[in-house]
């Protein structure tokens, strides 16, 4: 086990009656690390906060905080705090004595933490708000007090579950901004839960997809974006057309009835496979100067850009692109190699368990590789 | 038709059996012969022997409110730890005797404490002395607690069920151990709980005459038994008027005392009744 490994899951599993929330996790944390496990609803994302946190027993598997293995210690014997996702504030104290709560427990002086509950509630934009009840708060006002309330102990682990969720869009900025300045400042290590992809995206230093109870895939941001690992993934993080397709050999891929270049090896020769196309990596160029050809059907402003789907005869493809193009235009696509991702298709279910096993320690080790350079 | 028609049963069952005998209460206290008088206040104030009854009655709601508080607190937080399910079980046991007539309880404690009772019988084949019961001041004490301390429980149950875990979780998220979670959180949520069965216990514990009646005969007289001996036996209604009002101000004082400890806990809701 490595010295830099805050946390460490290794092969946890959590049933709820039967059901598997968590299926044979497999993770480590480093010190310092800004990680997002990021899935949707229901994916076991609580679940595993609460296991690191030790509000809940792995039924199968161990976890080691700092090396030790700590299934049995119990939360307040662990370093670690937590943004609770329903914020379970102290609805008898007022926000000055929930922030000071863990500070107290620590005997620390009055001065002291008169000091840094002031701090840290300017920090979330709440001064003046001290002698408040907690139900005389907003929502948005409650998260930040819960924040603030685990961050004022300088934890060795963060664990945030879903914490800007309340706030509203500007306010959700400023607050990413800040926790991650924090985050960067005092070296805190954060585990953030989110299912919010571009939340996910701008704050992480290393990215965790989920779906049902597994980890999809592990990696940087733009690991993550560029390279999914699979269909699920590249569907969960942003828009994408995606495409059944063929490996005809490596750096050759065919679908809907053309070979294309791209930049994928490793396949078997004529295997199935799905093809992923970021609508934002393909372009609209004039008739005749790109093989693949087809008719703007349907053309959206979206702000900075615009979502145009391109119907080639035998499929829909989604661009997003910032030149204004009619409805009705014959145009040409622009498909480059490296705009094309190939990506194994999911086998029957025992098969494909076990090559997600096997792809989720080659991610460990991408991750920890691209760290080190 | 308005909303209000709904009130009208209600208001002339108040008027009834409320304010028709307050007044009453309050005419006979203040009017002899037609006449305004303190008389009746002077004699229940100077008399030492009313002020000890009163006293004593105090003292007696006083401590029963405190052992029903301490023995129904555990009771209650053991039961709101359990499975629901457990939990509805186990509190019936609770209920039940509430659901047999308060009297008939009473006497059923006599037969038990009686100098020939069940508790007598059971010591002596164990080879004990036999011990006097009835007529005692622990005996009433012990009756007290036992017909009172399912208004305790059951309060206080209502608002520790009630306890988000998120809380507890909170706490040892931030370092308390199960102690100090429960006196630093548990105990301050469940403070509401704890007003209303104090009330719910105080006010009928000081308010009795049956209990001291039965269990304590003339040993272990209450206000409330003065009260009863003034107007049922001695017939002199004045004076038994003015003790009721001096017990109902009482009554008054202790509602209003609960009830402000309840605001400045901050706390509107919970399982309080007022
Ligand atoms: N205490 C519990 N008892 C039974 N099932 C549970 C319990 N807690 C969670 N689950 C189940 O485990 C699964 C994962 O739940 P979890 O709360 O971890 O999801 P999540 O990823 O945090 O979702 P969300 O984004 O909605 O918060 C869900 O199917 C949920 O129903
Ligand atoms: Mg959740």
């Amino acid at each position: 086990m490595e010295s830099n490994h805050l946390i460490e899951l290794v092969n946890v599993t959590k049933e709820y009656s039967g059901e598997k929330a968590l299926d044979n996790i497999n993770l480590y944390i480093r010190n310092g690390e800004f990680l997002t496990l990021l899935g949707p609803s229901g994916c076991g994302k609580t679940t595993m906060l609460r296991i690191i946190a030790g509000f809940t027993m792995p039924t199968n598997g161990d976890v080691y905080l700092d090396g030790k293995r700590v299934n049995e210690v119990p939360p307040y014997k662990r370093r670690v705090n937590t943004v609770f996702q329903k914020y379970a504030l102290f609805t008898h104290l007022n926000v000055f004595d929930n922030v000071a709560f863990g500070l107290k427990l620590k005997k620390v002086g009055k001065k002291e933490i008169q000091r840094r509950v002031e701090s840290i509630l300017e920090l979330v934009n709440l001064k003046g708000y001290e002698r408040r009840w907690i139900d005389q708060l907003s929502g948005g006002q409650q998260q930040r007090v819960a924040i603030a309330r685990a961050l004022v102990n300088d934890p060795e682990v963060l664990l945030l579950d879903e914490p800007l969720s309340a706030l509203d869009k500007k306010l959700r900025k400023d607050m990413q901004v800040e926790l991650k300045r924090m985050q960067q400042a005092v070296g805190i290590t954060f585990v953030y839960v989110t299912h919010d992809q571009e939340e996910a995206l701008t704050m992480s230093d290393t990215v965790v997809v989920m779906n049902e109870g597994k980890i999809q895939q592990i990696g940087t941001p733009q690991d993550i974006y560029n390279e999914p690992k699979n269909k699920f993934v590249a569907q969960f993080i942003g828009e994408s057309n995606i495409i059944d397709g063929v490996m005809l050999q490596d750096y050759l891929v065919s679908f809907k009835g053309s070979a294309y270049q791209c930049v994928d090896t490793g396949f078997e020769p004529n295997e199935p496979v799905d093809v992923v196309i970021r609508p934002e990596d393909v372009d609209i160029v004039p008739l005749g100067s790109a093989p693949l050809t087809g008719v703007i059907t349907d053309v959206v402003f979206m702000g900075v850009h615009y979502a145009i789907t391109v119907n080639c005869n035998e499929f829909s493809l989604m661009v997003h692109t910032t030149d204004y193009v009619p409805v009705g235009e014959h145009v040409s696509v622009q498909i480059l190699p490296d705009a094309i991702h190939v990506m194994k298709k999911p086998k029957t279910l025992d098969e494909s368990e076990a090559i997600e096993a096997t792809q989720e320690m080659k991610a460990i080790e991408e991750g920890m590789d691209a760290e080190e350079q | 038709m308005k909303r209000s028609v709904f009130a009208t049963p209600y208001i002339v069952w108040m008027i009834m059996f409320i304010v028709i005998p307050m007044l009453f209460i309050l005419y006979s206290a203040f009017i002899k012969d037609g006449q305004f008088t303190l008389e009746y206040v002077r004699q229940a104030m100077e008399s030492p022997k009313y002020m000890n009854v009163l006293l004593r009655s105090i003292v007696i709601a006083l401590i029963s409110t405190a052992l029903c508080l301490l023995i129904g607190y555990p009771v209650a937080y053991i039961l709101s730890n359990m499975k629901k399910s457990t939990a509805a079980i186990l509190s019936m046991f609770f209920i039940l005797p509430m659901w047999m007539n308060f009297l008939l309880r009473t006497y059923a404690w006599q037969v038990v404490l009686a100098d020939n009772g069940v508790l007598n019988m059971l010591l002596t084949s164990l080879g004990f002395p036999k011990g006097e019961f009835m007529y005692t001041q622990g005996a009433v004490l012990l009756v007290t607690v036992y017909n009172f301390l399912p208004f305790m429980i059951l309060p206080i149950y209502t608002v520790l069920s009630k306890i988000d875990r998120s809380h507890i979780e909170a706490a040892h998220d931030l370092g308390a151990n199960s102690i100090k979670t429960f006196f630093k959180v548990v105990l301050p949520l469940s403070v509401p709980g704890i007003i209303s069965g104090i009330t719910m216990v105080f006010i009928p514990a000081i308010t009795t005459f049956a209990i001291s009646r039965l269990i304590g005969g003339k040993n272990v007289a209450l206000y409330g038994d003065l009260i009863e001996e003034k107007i049922v036996s001695s017939g002199s209604l004045g004076l038994g008027s003015v003790l009721s009002i001096i017990l109902l101000v009482l009554v008054i004082i202790s509602i209003f005392v609960m009830h402000r400890m309840e605001v400045e806990q901050g706390n509107e809701e919970g399982g309080t009744l007022w």
